[in-house]
């Protein structure tokens, strides 16, 4: 299963405020293979959520390669980028950014749509993923009618709705109580041990340590890449 | 194809849904479009029923005729003062006239006078009094809704029989045409008896000259009781048989007329030929002008509401920003925002103009009490051809303002 499915080679991002060049990114290289689970962590203006936003595909780097399962995505332009967050990514964030009028399932829906699924099979995966995340019984309620947990857990069905390559998510506990925070980071775990590619974005060490390999990002440069030494057995046993 | 309509259908979906989630919003920005298309259905229900109504009044005059007059009714040749000094046109001018023309199948001379018609208390004050003779008949398309015009021997014995319009035997016979056969009215005080009533001819574009409001008595009557036979003009009123041959029944009635009133050869006409070819001509040039005032007018209603449209979009694509970042950040590509915005401005104007053709419905039911106007199917499919044009020429700049967004940017928005 080390299959290589992301690869980026010396990226840089260079913003320009001004007259003066603001280096998000200095130079980065880095490889996630399949059913990794990757935290990246730094300080906020470390360059973590730049590194996050191109490695989601939202963004481009200044300089650098990008290969998202062999695919040269850093000079694809705006649709194709589109495609690929739509195929292949499944974006988890810390203000969840559920659309607030629509129901958790429609909301769930919404990227098969994008993809060009018919309605008859989006209804039906949606449901999948809303019964995988245990939100069953609440597909009709919209956001607001939803505690924070719940919301969160929407988002998450969301992502997975797709079988994305990857799930990238982004300070995914940054807005929940401690508790609510630790049965989402379940729910990772569990999506890790079926298979799916996790890379966590978060600035919290004991969040961080829920997976099993972390990357740290400080001033635009990778300070540190550490494996830590769990096999998933031995997240079974954590979670038994 | 199928997947364009798929992700078109999707998309209205999409903006259907986005419309039902901001109601009060929608039905605001809704009613500008909803005067806009009220407007400008009924502005055309209208126009199209002022020229209507004038072809129908024009043709009232039959297509075939032809008004020798002193007058010009269009005087491109000549000054009015120039007019007047022409010499009357005389009733023997009129009787030499039908025994040389060949071509005309009926030939009749008519004097417009006005007279007051009284009946039982009913007055009708200076109404229009054409005098003519029995063969006026067969120069109009006149039918009756009870008994007959004079006839021949009436005429010309100058008999005191009358032919009453519609509206003048309404306003003088309540109780109905048939009643009024055989009473007698006071016409300028002398009494004469009613002999037929018109059916309605609804021209209301000659105004008074409206068949609706006329009497027809013999000529013959009129000089014998009235005018002396020199003392007014004559129209000699000319039917041709068909169409085709107004024209040459026109070039005989020059020649003849030259003749009978003796002009040499490098004298100008001093009468003219009237027909009503000239006057639909002069209609139509000013029913265009009121059509495209008309236009013009309603279309900047339909104007300003579809900036009330492109303005209310703007605001919901700012508003929405974090929603059209979150749509792009799972998948959605620049098309399909700018083909949700889009069918999200033609559905409001879809509706709107839906709305706009139900109060076009009711204002066209007013309108119809004066002028014949109703809304045709073309109509109503121009009013939403409008209404979905006016949503994507409105929503189109706020769509590619949404399009544009960059997700990262978007997402960022609070």
């Amino acid at each position: 299963m080390n299959e290589n499915i992301i690869k980026i080679e010396h990226i840089a991002k260079v913003y320009t405020v001004g007259i003066e060049k603001v280096y998000a990114l200095r130079d980065v290289s880095l490889e996630i293979n399949r059913n990794e689970y990757v935290s990246i962590m730094g300080p906020s203006g470390s360059g973590k959520s730049t590194l996050m936003n191109i490695l989601g595909c939202l963004d481009t780097p200044t300089s650098g390669l990008y290969l998202f399962e062999g695919e040269n995505v850093s000079d694809m332009n705006d649709n194709q980028l589109a495609e690929i967050r739509n195929r292949k990514i499944g974006f988890v964030f810390q203000t969840f950014n559920l659309l607030p009028r629509s129901t958790a399932l429609h909301n769930v829906e919404l990227p098969l749509i994008y993809a060009g699924v018919r309605k008859a099979e989006r209804l039906e995966r949606a449901k999948i993923a809303l019964e995988k995340v245990g939100l069953g019984d609440r597909m009709e309620h919209k956001p607001n009618e939803l505690s924070g947990g719940q919301r969160q857990r929407v988002a998450i069905a969301r992502a997975l709705v797709t079988n994305p390559s990857i799930i990238l998510a982004d300070e995914p506990t940054g807005n929940l109580d401690s508790k609510t925070g630790n049965e989402i980071m379940k729910l990772f775990k569990e999506l890790h041990d079926n298979g799916n590619t996790i890379i966590l974005v978060t600035h919290e060490q004991e969040i961080a340590e829920n997976a099993n390999r972390i990357i740290k990002i400080r001033d635009g440069l990778i300070e540190s890449d550490t494996e830590l030494k769990k096999s998933k057995s031995e997240t079974e046993n954590v979670n038994a | 194809m199928r997947n364009l309509l798929f992700e078109i259908w999707e998309g209205l979906l999409i903006s259907y849904r986005a419309l039902k989630e901001n109601k009060v919003r929608a039905i605001l920005t809704t009613l500008g479009i909803v005067i806009g298309i009220w407007a400008v259905v009924t502005m055309s229900t209208a126009l199209k029923g002022i020229d209507l109504a004038f072809q129908q009044g024009v043709s009232s005059l039959g297509s075939d005729n032809l008004y020798i007059d002193k007058w010009a009714w269009f005087n491109n040749e000549e000054p009015w003062w120039k007019l007047r000094n022409r010499k009357n046109l005389t009733y023997d001018e009129y009787e030499k006239y039908k025994k040389l023309a060949k071509l005309p199948i009926a030939i009749a001379p008519s004097v417009f006078t006005r007279k007051t018609l009284e009946y039982d208390g009913a007055r009708v004050e200076s109404a229009f009094i054409t005098a003519t003779t029995s063969e006026y008949l067969q120069t109009t398309n006149f039918t009756f809704a009870a008994g007959r015009f004079f006839n021949e021997l009436e005429s010309k014995g100058g008999r005191n029989t009358v032919a009453l319009g519609f509206e003048l035997a309404k306003q003088l016979f309540p109780q109905g045409a048939d009643y009024a056969i055989g009473s007698i009215v006071r016409i300028g005080g002398k009494k004469m008896k009613v002999v037929g009533v018109l059916d309605k001819q609804g021209s209301w574009v000659m105004g008074d000259f409206n068949p609706d409001n006329q009497a027809y008595i013999p000529i013959e009557f009129l000089f014998k009781n009235f005018n002396k036979r020199r003392r007014k003009s004559i129209t000699i009123n000319v039917r041709a048989p068909n169409s085709q041959s107004v024209e040459a029944v026109k070039e005989e009635a020059i020649g003849i007329m030259r003749r009978v009133r003796g002009l040499a050869y490098n004298e100008k006409n001093d009468f003219s030929i009237n027909q009503q070819s000239g006057l639909l001509t002069q209609i139509n040039a000013t029913v265009s002008v009121i059509q495209i005032a008309g236009f013009f007018i309603t279309g900047l209603s339909l104007f300003v509401g579809a900036i009330g449209i492109m303005n209310i979009m703007f605001v919901s694509v700012k508003e929405r920003t974090r929603e059209i970042g979150i749509r792009k950040a799972i998948g959605a590509k620049r098309r399909s925002i700018l083909g949700q915005f889009i069918a999200e401005a033609s559905l409001i104007c879809l509706f709107g103009g839906f709305i706009g053709l139900l109060f076009a419905g009711s204002s066209t039911f007013l309108i119809n009490q004066w002028l014949p106007a109703s809304i045709q199917i073309d109509t109503v499919a121009l009013a939403f051809t409008i209404s979905i044009l006016t949503g994507i020429i409105a929503g189109f700049a706020p769509a590619y303002t949404a399009a544009k967004l960059d997700p990262v940017d978007a997402l960022r928005y609070e």
